[in-house]
């Protein structure tokens, strides 16, 4: 945010209007109060309070004595463990080499950049004409005569197996998204930095360990944090993907809201999910954090 | 050891890996477009056609012949639509406001939209779907409509501040010497410039109002929006339904992207972080 701030200190000493900033920003500040900030505080009041609005913990009562809010909860985190680290490495590596200046970098661009245009339902759907018994993996493993009969690779039963499934639709889908962040901050290492190293003998690897990825610390920071965030969030994918064999804590909130039609447990579940995402951005910034004396800007 | 072979086999590394990750990225929508638009039975079939020679458009008719689907893609276009033109009218001003003005709420505000980020956008769902049914907006385009403007709107206000922040005010100074008014010289100057990062945002909004599910399954009933359709009609529809469905949420991606791809590295790169 700081570049935008850089920008227009000129301007902004020019001219100094003291009411028309406000009247600018006063219908975003009322949409955000109103459907965002309100919204919130009354997902707390649901979360807290039973059916006759009174204060009480019977919501989060039922959420926590609900067989499938372990079941939720567990997968929830075991899809995140398996897929934000892979994702990183994924992520760095397509910066750099979209970075590298290949011949075709226009082409490898917009490949790159397409899952974030996709939704996790159309991933979902995408993957499970593949993993699904009659679909694509089992031809082609069948076809190299790797398989000689169809794998149920979706079975309901395997845990493991669920999981790996929803990690490969969601490291299709989501790992672009961390790109972008990652790029951009290596389009703001100076060249002087990484050529240097270079003259001084090191290689790839080395360049990317004691240059470039301490340099790209705050972008790396954000990248986690988000992706963390929205993992999540993690819904359609699942549902897609597993059916009933899976369940994750946005799928338990959608259930309790529309299926159950109670929107107390509902609020419960995204009160869970917005202190797991707290946390987690807490234990990034931390974490991460760089000490003031080593910043560069 | 010299350093030029070490160079090339690196160079030819970094082709085998691209390549590898756009075939990676590719295969799915090859297949999903593959399954789309073939027959009925093609669809069913095992082992599957990874070649296109049962082309037609049997699996898409039945998409979108089935009850509601076209209704429900027109909706999710009006959501679209009133999403995007209601965004850009709240947030450009905020962002213009952040770009050119000094005034003191203007780095709390901007900390706070940075942070709304933080806050996943299902706690916000579940309480205006109990507030829509208390109003009567439940199960409505608006509703959701709503809803996906909370969602963009502080991205919008980042984006469309960063844009006019790379648009030099002396521009709009020189044709307020000359006889514009701040709001013509904004109209005549400064909003031309910005139109492409503004249409870039535009698609931004676009892309995040197709594509969401939670939000729009929760808030409606029988007025679905695409992706809601699909979500409620996933255990229960036919697999050519469910393909043709992917395809269609996933289609625009192809194009979309493909406008906005400069834009998405430079500006939304930067924003975002």
């Amino acid at each position: 945010m700081t570049t935008i701030a850089q920008e227009t200190t000129l301007t902004r000493r020019r001219r100094r209007w003291e009411a028309l900033p406000y009247w600018l920003i006063l219908p975003t500040v009322v949409y955000l109060g109103l459907f965002f900030v309100w919204p919130m505080i009354q997902g707390f009041g649901l979360a807290l309070r039973d059916e006759d609005g009174n204060w009480s913990w019977s919501a989060i009562d039922t959420m926590v004595n609900d067989a499938a809010f372990g079941k939720a909860l567990s997968f929830t985190f075991l899809l995140i463990v398996v897929i934000v680290p892979i994702q990183f490495v994924l992520a760095l590596g397509m910066a750099l080499l979209l970075n590298a200046r290949l011949r075709g970098a226009g082409l490898f661009l917009y490949i790159f950049l397409l899952p974030l245009a996709i939704s996790d339902l159309a991933a979902g759907i995408a993957w499970s004409a593949i993993f699904t018994e009659r679909g694509y993996l089992n031809t082609i493993l069948e076809g190299v005569g790797v398989l000689q009969q169809p794998f149920i690779f979706l079975d309901p039963t395997s845990r493991t197996q669920l999981v790996i499934a929803v990690a490969a639709a969601e490291i299709w889908r989501s790992t672009t998204f961390m790109m972008v962040i990652l790029f951009a901050g290596l389009q703001g290492i100076p060249k002087d930095y990484v050529e240097a190293s270079e003259v001084f003998g090191a290689g790839f690897f080395q360049r990317v360990r004691h240059v470039i990825l301490p340099m790209l610390k705050p972008s790396i920071q954000v990248a986690i944090l988000l992706r963390l965030i929205f993992a999540f969030e993690v819904f359609a994918v699942v549902i897609a993907l597993t059916g009933s064999g899976a369940t994750v804590l946005a799928a338990e909130a959608y259930k309790w809201q529309v299926t159950n039609e109670n929107e107390h447990v509902a609020a419960a579940y995204s009160v869970v999910i917005l202190g797991l995402s707290l946390a987690a951005a807490a234990v990034v910034l931390v974490a991460l954090r760089t000490p003031r004396e080593r910043r560069l800007r | 050891m010299t350093g030029l072979p070490r160079i090339r086999v690196g160079r030819a590394l970094a082709y085998v890996a691209a390549l590898a990750i756009s075939a990676f990225i590719l295969a799915p929508i090859y297949l999903i477009t593959l399954s789309a638009f073939s027959t009925f039975d093609a669809v069913y079939d095992y082992p599957k056609n990874l070649v296109p020679n049962h082309l037609s458009m049997e699996s898409m008719n039945v998409f979108l012949d089935s009850d509601g689907v076209t209704d429900s893609l027109l909706r999710s276009v009006y959501v679209a639509v009133i999403t995007i033109v209601a965004c850009l009218a709240i947030g450009t001003p905020a962002g213009y406001a952040l770009a050119r003005f000094s005034f003191r709420a203007a780095n709390p505000f901007q900390l706070a939209l940075v942070s709304t980020r933080a806050f996943p956008l299902i706690i916000i769902a579940v309480p205006l779907a109990v507030t829509y049914i208390r109003v009567g907006i439940d199960d409505t385009i608006y509703g959701v409509a709503m809803a996906h403007i909370a969602f963009t709107l502080p991205l919008t206000v980042l984006v469309t501040a960063s844009v006019f922040a790379g648009i030099s005010y002396e521009l709009e100074e020189a044709a307020m010497t000359l006889g514009c008014s701040r709001l013509s010289a904004f109209g005549r100057v400064a909003l031309p410039l910005a139109l492409p990062g503004v249409a870039a945002s535009a698609i931004f909004i676009f892309v995040t109002t197709w594509n969401e599910v939670f939000a729009a399954a929760l808030l409606t009933l029988r007025n679905r929006t695409l992706p809601a359709q699909m979500l409620a009609a996933l255990d229960t529809s036919p697999l050519p339904y469910r393909l043709a469905g992917g395809f269609f949420l996933l289609a625009p991606a192809l194009v979309v992207i493909f406008f906005i791809r400069k834009y998405l590295l430079t500006t939304w790169g930067r924003v975002a972080r």
